[in-house]
């Protein structure tokens, strides 16, 4: 569906669905150079069982008119804005990796318009390699690949994918080769940038649970417990085959504990 | 790159879609021969159909051991998946049938498969589907065919019979220029001679029943799709980017972005066409490609003696193979196929049809038949056989001499197929008139 946010034009996918206000609703906010496809099978489930779902994509990134926003909390606020533009006056929200630390954000900035959290592949510090960000800065391929091969567990290329038949290095990259020079650079560079996460946090009221891979070699488990401490209403679950790709790699695990976390 | 690396050709050949299995632990890949999945409740089952949740409903839309064969060509081909088919027909079938509606218009190679140049030229046509073949020599022609009905260009990476090397970064540019995918056909250099997708192409299918198997006991095809072609920014492809009626009223570009033409391929035309692969085929095409990599070196390095061989036997007038500097399209073949030009070629030898006859039935190691791509050297003398009823003028057009014989070579002793050629060329000039 598409909305037009601060002058730009914004998709949110809702599965095919019109937003009914009456209706709880649940937003998913993706990681850098991801889009709402990333969420695909999650927001299908919520929207066809009785929730307004809004798989977002951040803005240069999917359908979402650029240029990326360069700030976690500008992130949170655009998630905000994009909720009024859809008529959607609170919501669950799920993110991913930079998704989540926006996520996490917009419950500390909009604690009125936040009724629960999951954050997904999340840390903090959320620190991006030197190495990475520059070759994302000069929009080179050993970004692309690296951002491949980090965000999925070690197992994943020699192993199988549980969506049948497809490839998800390929389909990794695949997708960042559409992203418009600057982009990634822009979303990896909010994320190490990003230095509110324990602040924010304490200031969380809503219940949050988060879901880590343990095979995670973006966002490794252990760098996601200071956060987990600093939430008052957190729990932590982990994914013993996943790495950073948790919506992939484990989508029924994820799903399940969606489920029972969002009722 | 300064970090971490991809796993190697081979070690995806050997690995890339499998698991070992999580009841027993077995290693080998197992066939899972069942149609059907139970659900562990009517909710999983209903979250299977809605596509909430990834698993298996039915085998004619997906199998376990058939969804290795496929994310493993996925792998090798560096696509974002594959779907296996019956046939490499079916895979060409569901690649068309899947962008095209009647009315709608393909510019393909005329350089083809026959099967492929009957599907398009004949069998589509009537169900208005139009095909203007072209000659590949030229990439120009790609474009001078292309109308605004135009919805697919299509070539094989090295033709029919006169193995035409298809310049794909070219005629890729001329198809996107044109807002239109290229597919090609890439049965005879597999992903080990070539990747199509790291040259421009779009989607790609194999006749599993060659190579990629290579032992000559199951038919089977797969069809891949690169990823990287935007069907929404084409706006030519509602087939992708409008709800579908026929399917929820899913918007598959909307829904899925990258898989978009995967998804709709499986959902639509596996479920209606139908014609999907056997969970035994699959593991036997999965038995060839463990050792896709070492066979492939082998068939170029036979292949190349024997080229030599015939080129400087005084019975063979000429040898086509783009390797040899007198093949028109010597100088592409080196820059597009730098570990050889695959293991299938023609030559033309003196005396017409009466000693290509000869020469057929002169050979020991060689099996007359009408394949390619075994571990098994295999001959076919057009002339005689799939071409018998045309007339020697109608033969000329379609590029094939009275005295023109089709090799694929083996993996037999390299000295072993010379000395049989050589034998039965000796034969085939007593014979000739």
């Amino acid at each position: 569906m598409n909305f037009v946010v601060e002058g730009r034009a914004a998709f949110a996918y809702t599965a095919a669905r019109a937003i009914d206000p009456a209706r709880p609703s649940v937003v998913f906010v993706h990681g850098a150079g991801l889009d709402h496809s990333s969420f695909g099978l999650q927001s299908r489930y919520f929207g066809y069982h009785g929730r307004n779902a809004l798989a977002l994509d951040l803005p240069g990134h999917g359908r979402s008119e650029g240029p990326p926003l360069e700030t976690v909390q500008a992130i949170a606020d655009w998630v905000a804005k994009l909720m009024d533009a859809a008529g959607v006056s609170r919501a669950s929200l799920v993110g991913h990796s930079l998704g989540a630390l926006a996520t996490l954000e917009c419950a500390a900035r909009h604690p009125d318009r936040v009724e629960r959290i999951a954050l997904l592949g999340v840390a903090f510090p959320m620190r991006v390699s030197e190495s990475f960000l520059e070759a994302a800065r000069r929009n080179e391929q050993d970004a692309y690949d690296m951002d491949t091969i980090w965000a999925h567990a070690p197992r994943v290329p020699l192993g199988a994918n549980p969506n049948p038949g497809m490839w998800m290095y390929g389909e990794s990259l695949a997708r960042l080769a559409r992203l418009a020079p600057g982009v990634l650079y822009k979303s990896l560079k909010a994320c190490n940038d990003y230095a509110a996460g324990l602040e924010s946090a304490a200031k969380v009221r809503c219940p949050a649970l988060l879901v880590v891979g343990q095979r995670d070699m973006m966002t490794p488990p252990q760098a996601s417990e200071a956060l987990a401490r600093a939430i008052l209403a957190s729990r932590v679950l982990r994914i013993a085959a996943s790495g950073h790709s948790l919506m992939a790699e484990a989508p029924d695990a994820v799903l399940d504990a969606l489920i029972e976390f969002l009722g | 790159m300064a970090g971490p690396k991809y796993p190697g050709f081979d070690t995806l050949a050997l690995h890339a879609g499998q698991s070992p299995d999580a009841t027993f632990g077995a290693r080998a890949v197992p066939i899972y021969a069942t149609t059907s999945y139970v659900f562990r409740d009517s909710e999983h089952a209903a979250s299977l159909f809605n596509m909430e949740r990834a698993g298996h409903v039915y085998s004619r839309i997906s199998n376990p051991t058939v969804a290795v064969l496929e994310e493993r060509v996925a792998a090798l081909e560096g696509g974002v998946g594959a779907i296996a088919t019956a046939s490499g027909q079916a895979a060409l079938h569901l690649a068309v049938a899947t962008l095209l509606d009647a009315g709608q218009h393909v510019v393909a190679s005329n350089s083809l498969y026959g099967g492929s140049h009957n599907l398009l030229g004949y069998t589509l046509r009537r169900f208005g589907i139009e095909t203007t073949f072209v000659s590949p020599r030229d990439p120009q022609n790609f474009a001078r065919a292309i109308r605004p009905s135009t919805r697919l260009v299509f070539g094989e990476t090295l033709g029919n019979p006169g193995l035409d090397v298809l310049d794909i970064p070219q005629v890729a540019r001329i198809a996107h220029d044109a807002g239109v995918p290229l597919l090609v056909d890439s049965t005879f250099t597999t992903p080990w001679l070539m990747k199509p997708f790291e040259l421009g192409a779009d989607l790609l299918y194999h006749s599993a029943t060659k190579f990629l198997g290579g032992h000559g006991i199951a038919i089977g095809g797969v069809l891949v799709d690169a990823g990287r072609f935007d069907w929404e920014k084409s706006g030519k492809f509602p087939q992708l980017t409008a709800p579908y009626e026929g399917f929820h009223g899913m918007d598959f570009e909307e829904e899925s972005g990258t898989r978009a033409f995967l998804l709709r391929a499986r959902r639509e035309g596996l479920r209606d066409f139908g014609a999907c692969m056997a969970p035994m085929t699959a593991f036997q095409i999965l038995q060839g490609i463990e050792t896709l990599h070492l066979r492939m070196p082998r068939h170029v390095e036979n292949t190349r003696k024997v080229v030599q061989f015939l080129a400087a036997h005084p019975a063979v007038v000429s040898v086509g193979y783009p390797e040899l500097a007198s093949h028109p399209d010597h100088a592409l073949a080196k820059k597009l196929l730098p570990r050889g030009a695959g293991a299938v070629f023609s030559f033309d030898m003196k005396g017409g049809r009466a000693a290509g006859r000869a020469f057929i039935e002169s050979l020991r190691v060689f099996s007359h038949l009408a394949n390619v791509g075994d571990a098994k050297s295999l001959v076919i003398h057009p002339a005689s056989t799939t071409h018998y009823r045309m007339s020697d003028e109608d033969l000329k057009k379609a590029g094939i001499g009275a005295g023109t014989v089709r090799l694929s070579i083996g993996l037999e002793e390299a000295d072993d197929l010379i000395e049989d050629l050589g034998r039965a060329l000796k034969a085939a000039q007593k014979a000739a008139p």
